[in-house]
């Protein structure tokens, strides 16, 4: 499995969507940058007026807020890179005929799938970790807000990324490479539309809304991890100022407590027992 | 001693296509056997279930004693694909190195640069696969399949991008094997060549073996012509025995004989008369 993982990883590095995702990602965090500066900028400015009194805590609003939104950026580009080293992993490569000299060798096919699964999600959580701690640190440098949890958040982003990973190389087993691209996106898109509803269901006060959002986030658990991660930004915020924050598009934040972590665990393991029934049948 | 592939009713259903029929199939050990049959008659497939990669419907195949496809049969084969393709950014060296990696071999250094130069790739052990043209990566993939010294060698149409050059070389390269008692499974549609290397030939038809034995068995006799004054006489059915006995009859008839020719068919003849289904 090791000899795998280090093929796949070195592959991995090698793809060009890995480059195009890195200068992406620059390319963000110098807009995130300046977007901060400005925006805390304007805040100070506003909030200088009537500091007494004031029940709401303005930088907190707007750090939060903002954060928020370079974790959801964080997020899309992380499931990008996930969508993208996993969706030919099994029938994609085996059509272009690259699987087939790989996988006559004396080496499982659970093996040969673990290798792979422990490369992509490895270099996705590397990546998501990496521009979070970046971000924070742009936001800390430039507003002086810090998260009220700095470590929470970023695992449930890069716990994120590794279920959208998993999701993307079962559909690999089954789905062509632009099928399967197309598939996980598509899931992916369900599990913010399922956030959105959330907001909306918070809104409107309708129970309904809410249910069906929480369903089809631990349906979809790395939308639960990201909200997850979202709440956990204030978890110290009283009051108005909890009130006030609106965080991220696509998620009402919502705290997932310690099931969450074991049933993304539960998820990403089922997943593997799929993937490997599935691969261990499959005609290449 | 077990075969080094032993295929018994073997069949295959893609679907409702049926790519085998209850095909049966043995290659000795350090026999060279060639499998030949038209487009679509299970060839590939045959090749593919005996490497672990695609699933039978029905029937039992042995490789080396123990059943196909598990680890320890894949660990005594070597296998190229029909189609097939190796990462772009890898080397020559560089792909030996993965594959030597995963068949577990110890060969290093050595066993690579051995390999390279068997298949004419000396000077390439540094080139990219991507900078390779098709001829070269086949080479390569042969180079490949022989890593980590393998007992059977299971080659799918390896010469199908080959120059004259490089399918000498590959013919010699099987001689060598053959030599070193190493049983290879060579699917073509190259007779002639099938006809210089192989011990036996195999001949496939709509997913089963219809022919087999040596190519010189394959070649049957198909009769004795005689010319003499009369013009050209065919004796159908006799061979090169008859041939004294021919003459003596004619020239005890009182015929003066000019020329005696044995006539045998060739590989080609057998071949084409097998899958016209005559
Ligand atoms: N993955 C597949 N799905 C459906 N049908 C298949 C598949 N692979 C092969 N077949 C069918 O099985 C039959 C045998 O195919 P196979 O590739 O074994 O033939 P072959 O003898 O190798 O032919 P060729 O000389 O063209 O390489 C064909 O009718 C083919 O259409
Ligand atoms: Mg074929």
């Amino acid at each position: 499995m090791r000899v795998v993982a280090a093929y796949a990883l070195q592959e991995s590095l090698r793809r060009r969507v890995f480059t195009v995702v890195l200068i992406l990602t620059a390319v963000f965090l110098a807009l995130y940058g300046w977007g901060a500066s400005l925006a805390f900028d304007e805040v100070t400015t506003f909030s200088g007026e009537g500091e007494q009194g004031n029940p709401v805590d303005a930088e907190v609003v707007t750090g939060s807020t903002i954060f928020g939104l370079a974790m959801f950026s964080t997020l899309f580009l992380g499931a990008v890179l996930a969508v993208f080293l996993t969706l030919s992993a099994v029938r994609g490569d085996a059509e272009r005929g690259l699987l087939q000299p790989l996988v006559v060798r004396p080496v499982g096919r659970t093996q040969m799938l673990a290798g792979r699964f422990v490369a992509a999600a490895g270099v996705c959580a590397a990546y998501v970790g990496a521009v979070y701690v970046v971000a924070m640190l742009i936001t800390g440098a430039v507003g002086g807000w810090w998260p009220d949890r700095v470590l929470e958040p970023g695992l449930a982003l890069a716990s994120a990324v590794v279920v959208i990973a998993a999701i993307a190389l079962l559909g690999s087993i089954f789905l062509s490479a632009t099928a399967n691209g197309i598939g996980v996106f598509m899931v992916f898109g369900a599990g913010l539309a399922a956030g959105l509803l959330g907001q909306i269901g918070e809104a409107l006060s309708s129970n309904r809304l809410e249910d069906i959002a929480e369903v089809t986030a631990w349906l979809l658990p790395f939308e639960a991890l990201y909200q997850s991660g979202l709440d956990a930004l204030t978890a110290d915020a009283r009051g108005f100022t909890d009130f006030a924050v609106q965080l991220g598009p696509f998620g009402g934040a919502d705290e997932g407590g310690p099931l969450l972590w074991v049933w993304a665990a539960v998820y990403v393991g089922l997943i593997g027992l799929a993937a490997r029934a599935g691969f261990a049948r499959r005609d290449l | 001693m077990p075969a080094a592939l032993a295929a018994t009713g073997l069949q295959k259903r893609y679907g409702s296509a049926e790519a085998l029929v209850g095909a049966d199939l043995r290659v000795e050990e350090g026999q060279l056997l060639g499998l030949l049959g038209p487009n679509g008659a299970g060839k590939s497939t045959l090749v593919k279930i005996a490497c672990g990669l695609v699933r039978p419907s029905a029937g039992g195949i042995e490789v080396l004693g123990v059943p196909a496809g598990s680890i320890e049969a894949r660990r005594g084969i070597g296998y190229l694909a029909e189609l097939f393709r190796f990462p772009g950014w890898l080397s020559a060296d560089e792909l030996l190195t993965l594959h030597q990696r995963l068949a577990g071999s110890d060969g290093a250094e050595a066993e690579r640069a051995e390999l390279l130069a068997l298949v004419g790739l000396a000077d390439a052990r540094a080139v990219k696969v991507e900078a390779m043209s098709k001829g070269m990566q086949q080479r390569l993939g042969i180079a490949q399949a022989l890593v980590g010294s393998p007992r059977l060698l299971l080659l799918d149409e390896p010469t199908s991008a080959l120059d004259p050059v490089g399918r000498r070389i590959v013919r010699d390269l099987l001689q060598e094997l053959r030599s070193r008692g190493v049983a290879v499974l060579l699917n073509s549609h190259l007779l002639s060549e099938v006809e210089l290397v192989c011990d036996r030939v195999a001949i496939m038809l709509d997913g089963r073996i219809v022919e087999q034995g040596a190519p010189a068995e394959l070649s049957r006799p198909r009769g004795v012509e005689i010319e003499t004054a009369s013009g050209t006489q065919v004796y159908e059915g006799a061979g090169r025995d008859d041939v004294p006995r021919i003459v003596a009859e004619q020239v005890h008839a009182g015929g003066q004989v000019y020329g005696v020719r044995v006539l045998s068919s060739t590989l080609e003849d057998t071949y084409l008369e097998a899958v016209s289904g005559g």
